[in-house]
């Protein structure tokens, strides 16, 4: 409480080494990750979770989120998630996008001559 | 007693209101929205990247050294200075803001140590020819498709953009860090907890930067290797 010399900080030292080192742990599969020839689809997913994963290790521990009240955590991070997804309805247009891009390399800017060989 | 003290005796439920619904203060819960407007920001840059990177033919230039060795690196003094803040805010709970002094020098110390290391490693890449709208040469030469599709030269413009905002981050977060420890004595504990939240934040997306940036462009079969 706050009018106590002392102020509640859940967690002990402990427990924030061991989450520093589950961070280093995954940011090391991750580098390996880098190396291992797969579909680039399947390693943005794999990359992607394990930074969810580490994101939410470092908000619920080091930002002390899972300390809180329930009613701060509900007011921070369902607005944030859909704000997030809600960009993604751009994305599809960049599959189509990479379609309709003008072909430079086909007329080259150069004299018809040139061409011949 | 404060005013924050005497709503905590207010009995309430979540979602109650009264004086003190969040049991954070003012300060603490502004940091929160500002983390929550700064996340869009850093999305926004991010789901951009990824557009640009899906219409266009883009290079994957990075070797294993210097750049995923440095960007390892980075990301290992980035967490540790997590870890440093986190103890200095432990530190001041209990009381000893002597403690929690030390532990945010060392947190700035890791966070300078990141911004050396990320400019050695921009300078590598600008020495390399990599400017926000041109590829290198030889990148451009490798990276054209068979097709004759050329890779995207906004490569650089995605890449100095959120690497660059983010080193602003933790530019900032240094000079935020060093006016707490400076003053450290007269800031009540909150206050000190706010500035972790802020130092905390900028490892985490530091924790997206890395693989997206760093790991998906990592040039795996070495076709730069001269």
């Amino acid at each position: 409480m706050s009018a106590h010399a002392e102020e509640h900080f859940a967690g002990s030292n402990k427990l924030f080494v061991s989450i520093w080192v589950w961070l280093l742990f995954l940011t090391l599969i991750e580098i390996g990750l880098a190396y291992k020839p797969m579909a680039i689809h399947i390693m943005l997913t794999i990359l992607l979770g394990l930074s969810i994963i580490k994101a939410a290790l470092i908000v619920a521990y080091f930002m002390h989120l899972k300390f809180e009240r329930l009613s701060l955590v509900l007011t921070i991070v369902p607005v944030l998630v859909i704000c997030i997804v809600l960009l993604f309805v751009f994305f599809p247009d960049s599959f189509r996008s990479s379609k309709l891009r003008y072909k430079f390399q086909e007329s080259p800017p150069v004299a018809p001559t040139a061409e011949e060989p | 007693m404060s005013t924050e003290a005497r709503a905590e005796h207010f009995v309430a439920a979540d979602w109650d209101g009264g004086a003190f619904p969040y049991h954070v203060g003012h300060r603490k819960l502004g940091m929160w929205l500002f983390i929550i407007s700064d996340s869009l920001t850093f999305s926004a840059l991010l789901i951009g990247y990824g557009y640009l990177r899906a219409s266009n033919n883009w290079p994957t230039p990075f070797p294993f050294y210097p750049s995923i060795v440095f960007s390892s690196v980075m990301t290992f003094c980035l967490l540790s200075s997590s870890l440093t803040m986190v103890f200095g805010v432990s530190a001041s709970s209990k009381g000893d803001k002597a403690a929690a002094r030390k532990w945010i020098l060392a947190t700035i110390f890791f966070g300078l140590a990141f911004i050396v290391l990320h400019l050695i490693e921009w300078n590598h890449l600008i020495g390399e020819g990599l400017r926000p709208f041109y590829l290198p040469e030889h990148w451009a030469k490798t990276f054209t498709l068979a097709d004759g599709t050329p890779p995207s030269p906004l490569f650089g413009a995605t890449f100095f953009a959120i690497t660059g905002l983010h080193m602003f981050h933790v530019a900032t977060g240094a000079v935020y860090l060093s006016v707490v420890a400076t003053r450290v004595k007269k800031l009540k504990h909150e206050d000190i907890e706010i500035s972790g939240l802020y130092w905390h934040f900028v490892d985490l997306v530091w924790m997206f930067v890395f693989p997206l940036i760093y790991i998906m462009s990592v040039d795996v079969g070495g076709h730069l290797a001269r």
